[in-house]
């Protein structure tokens, strides 16, 4: 062993000013709590916590515990976050294609919503869809019907609420086709492999996706009904939708604000991704005779994939971190439910700030790990 | 004369398909417009539908008939080019164009020619445009916050000294040029400070703030003499030490006197607020960031394993936490972790709390430069015996820092965008303030004037931030 004064000093030293930092702010906490006569403890969770949430996708109210709101404002946080990804992917995918087209209109509206939405700060797009543009919808009962059944109002969007007989077949037969699917996409591969014969995949998992849920309708005796929402009135002016389901203008405004904010930073990803393919690789393709459609499929998506999808990631990571500032138009997430009202009646502050950070710490860690194991596989290996 | 087709636009008949095309494209343009402008609509003798579509169909037909290759007409086939090269773009280069069309009239009559402007009560708001005067009287409240009137001068004051000295780098001589880092990075930032400290404030606001910063220029001063193999540990423990002197026993009263000029009132930090708070923040954020996070992103690259593994936590858990709560910690958690005695104004632990969170940021975008850099550069720097400090300083990170100035940007631009966050711990700048005017009971329902004036004013201040970093990078760029 050799061991250099040199190489152990400034480590010493910074560990050193580390431990005494958080040694002083835990004594500083001891000091100040006992003062205060605050216990430190996590035992509040089992406690009735005795307020509502507005918007819950689990049964909730004031008689369940703190860890039960915990759960819903952690629910809806998620809900949010992937309703919002999924259309910030959609759009996101779209303009950043359209920013490649060679359509000068197309590519310079695409740009045009970029910069546009790119440099808004989000909490004033979400301020604004929620207290300028929603407010201008119209009330409950002057709502004009989209598709006969869908009311877009000031009060939420209501939409009609499926409801499903024998759902588990359904879902088996879901599941059995997708199984399918992947035992037929291998096949095709070592048939490719060592024949040289193309099956055509997407044709037969296409059949496979929509026949197997049919036959469970016709067969396994799967039915489907829907609830559609019906207009009631609470007072002389006052009027609510009931039955179906119901969206609070919260989440629309959330959701709206928050994809269109992600999408254009996933456009610039998708762009960055697709420019990224040398010429050579589409011009090498083209001159073994490939089509222009396995050009785009086997060489330019694969390798823009590589570079698309870890910062699309961390778009997503961003995303869900942001969808935090709901808690501005009091939709009941994480930070609402349990940083603001939760801290609020039990006064715990160290506990409930820290267990909310531990929360979204554990989210964007597990979504980092899986990133590195993903990039670490489809990393190209280099001689 | 050949026989046309009409199916097949071809060279032959280019003069005819040229004007057959140009009319039917003109003819939907024109239709559309009427109708957007002059909320006409010539077509409306034929069925809803049809009426609807008919646009589209005559002008997809007319683009058809023009979109011949090679024409030799030289602006036609660029136009073909640009906007025409198949059905399918030309049909979306026409909905964009009708799109535009359609929303010209709307939009103008709403920022303009039915806005008012005129006036100073909302009682002048009776049109359906925009209520400009809306803006017009809580200007100063959406520029200043709470801040008094009378003493709104001092803020004008500090920002046009502070933007005259921050210019100065434009306007040096060769001769001085060697000294604009020292300035940018020491003296602007402290001038900077006494202006914020003296002359907004008025008042203690910051007087632990200057502990610290009094501490650092003192220990930078000094350092400057210190052998260069004990500056390591000379900037480890020095700076903090004097820190430590300055508040323990130098009585603090003496600088709170010291932060008050006479005939100044204070003005305390929760009175500030509005754009100029969004600037203050903006700019100490800024400054503060970018230092931590080199140290961190040196420290990440370290040898040392525990100095590396104490930077890679640091990073991760700012990175893995929104925003919004770093600033609830700041505003609940942190004061219990203080002595009794010890007070922090919420603004100064807003900054550190917004500082950490983006240094975190910082660190991770300079990492990225460090490791861009190919490995010849240190063994070279290596080779002619410079040391860590000397080699970083010299050769990697102004070459590491060049290569990331989008990144570093992007962070910046993060933070400006992050700032109206601070309503978390209380602190109203400009969207806040919008917040609070438009729940006002005499100005109730002009919330949408008010988000889309602070909108222009974000994006100004954010495109033209972009744009800049786009110069900078375009003029550092250097081949390798």
């Amino acid at each position: 062993m050799n061991f250099k004064l040199k190489d152990i000093v400034p480590q010493l030293i910074t560990v050193l000013a580390v431990v005494l930092v958080f040694g002083f702010f835990t004594y500083n906490a001891q000091v100040n709590m006992e003062n205060r006569g605050i216990d430190f403890g996590y035992g509040f969770l089992s406690q009735e916590s005795s307020f509502d949430v507005q918007f819950s996708l689990i049964e909730y109210d004031g008689s369940h515990s703190y860890f039960r709101a915990y759960l819903v404002g952690l629910l809806n946080t998620i809900l949010v976050s992937v309703i919002g990804i999924i259309f910030a992917t959609i759009l996101g995918v779209i303009v950043g294609i359209a920013r490649l087209s060679p359509n000068y209109l197309i590519n310079q509206f695409a740009a045009f919503y970029v910069e546009f939405f790119r440099n808004i700060p989000l909490l004033l797009q979400i301020f604004f869809w929620y207290f300028a543009a929603l407010r201008a919808l119209p009330l409950p009962q002057d709502a004009e019907p989209m598709f006969g059944v869908t009311y877009l109002t000031i009060k939420g969007l209501f939409v009609p609420a499926f409801i499903w007989q024998n759902f588990n077949i359904f879902f088996y037969s879901l599941v059995a086709a997708i199984i399918a699917i992947i035992v037929i996409k291998t096949h095709a591969k070592k048939v490719q492999e060592t024949q040289g014969k193309q099956i055509p995949v997407l044709l037969i998992s296409l059949g496979l996706i929509l026949i197997l849920p049919l036959l469970s309708f016709l067969i396994g005796g799967v039915r489907l009904s829907f609830e559609v929402p019906v207009l009631k009135q609470l007072a002389t002016t006052s009027f609510i939708y009931e039955g179906g389901v119901s969206l609070p203008p919260e989440l629309i405004a959330l959701t709206l604000s928050l994809s269109l904010y992600t999408a254009t930073f996933i456009a610039e990803c998708v762009r960055a991704g697709i420019q990224g393919v040398g010429k050579g690789q589409k011009e090498a393709a083209a001159s073994i005779g490939l089509t222009p459609n396995q050009v785009l499929k086997l060489v330019v998506m694969p390798q823009a994939l590589r570079i698309i999808i870890p910062p699309t990631t961390n778009q997503y990571l961003n995303l869900t971190k942001n969808s935090s500032l709901a808690a501005a138009i009091a939709y009941p997430d994480l930070v609402l439910v349990f940083a603001g009202t939760a801290l609020m009646q039990t006064g715990k502050a160290i506990e409930i700030v820290s267990i909310t950070m531990f929360t979204y710490l554990t989210l964007s860690v597990s979504i980092s790990i899986l990133m590195n194991w993903y990039n670490k596989k489809i990393a190209i290996t280099e001689k | 004369m050949s026989k046309i087709n009409f199916l097949k636009p071809d060279k032959e008949n280019l003069n005819t398909f040229l004007y057959l095309g140009s009319f039917l494209f003109l003819i939907s343009v024109l239709d559309v417009s009427l109708n957007s402008f002059f909320s006409l609509n010539i077509t409306g003798f034929l069925p809803g539908f049809l009426s609807f579509l008919l646009p589209l169909i005559l002008g997809f037909v007319g683009l058809y008939f023009i979109r011949i290759e090679l024409s030799g007409n030289k602006k036609l086939d660029l136009l073909n080019k640009n906007i025409n090269t198949n059905n399918f773009n030309a049909v979306l280069s026409l909905l964009i164009i009708f799109i535009i069309i359609k929303s010209i009239p709307p939009i103008l009559s709403w920022f303009y020619i039915d806005a008012s402007f005129a006036g100073d009560s909302k009682d002048v708001c009776t049109g359906s445009g925009a209520c400009w005067t809306y803006i017009k009287v809580w200007m100063r409240r959406f520029m200043y916050g709470m801040y008094p009137n009378a003493e709104q001068w001092r803020i004008n004051l500090s920002f046009i000294a502070l933007a005259l000295l921050g210019s100065v780098g434009y306007f040096t001589t060769d001769r001085f040029k060697k000294y604009l880092t020292l300035y940018y990075v020491v003296i602007y930032p402290f001038i900077a400070f006494l202006f914020i400290f003296f002359f907004i404030s008025g008042g203690p606001v910051f007087f632990d703030f200057s502990y610290g910063i009094i501490a650092a220029i003192l220990s930078i001063i000094l350092g400057f003499f210190i052998p260069n193999r004990f500056k390591f540990y000379y900037f480890l423990i020095v700076p903090f030490t004097l820190y430590v002197l300055l508040k323990y026993f130098i009585f603090y009263e003496e600088l709170i006197e010291l932060g008050k000029l006479d005939g100044l009132n204070w003005v305390e930090t929760g009175a500030w607020g509005g754009l100029s708070l969004t600037f203050i923040i903006s700019f100490f954020c800024l400054i503060f960031c970018f230092p931590i996070g080199m140290a961190f992103a040196l420290g990440r690259r370290s040898g040392f394993p525990l100095i590396r593994y104490i930077s890679v936590g640091f990073i991760e858990f700012w990175r893995g936490v929104p925003l919004i709560t770093v600033l609830f910690m700041s505003a609940v958690m942190f004061p219990m972790f203080l002595p009794e005695d010890f007070f922090i104004d919420k603004l100064v632990r807003a900054i550190i709390a917004i500082s950490l969170f983006e240094a975190a940021y910082v660190a991770e975008v300079i990492r990225g430069g460090l490791q861009a850099l190919p490995r010849g550069q240190y063994e070279a720097a290596k080779s002619l015996g410079m040391g860590y400090w000397k080699m970083h300083i010299f050769v990697i990170l102004p070459q590491a820092l060049k290569l990331v100035i989008p990144g570093i940007a992007n962070t910046f631009l993060a933070l400006v965008k992050d700032t109206p966050l601070i309503f978390v711990v209380g602190l109203l700048e400009i969207v806040g303030m919008l917040n609070l005017a438009k729940t006002n009971p005499e100005w109730l329902g002009f919330a949408m004037e008010g988000y889309v004036f602070a909108a222009i004013i974000f994006w100004i201040i954010c495109y033209a931030m972009s744009k800049y970093s786009y110069n900078l990078e375009q003029k550092y760029k250097t081949d390798r």
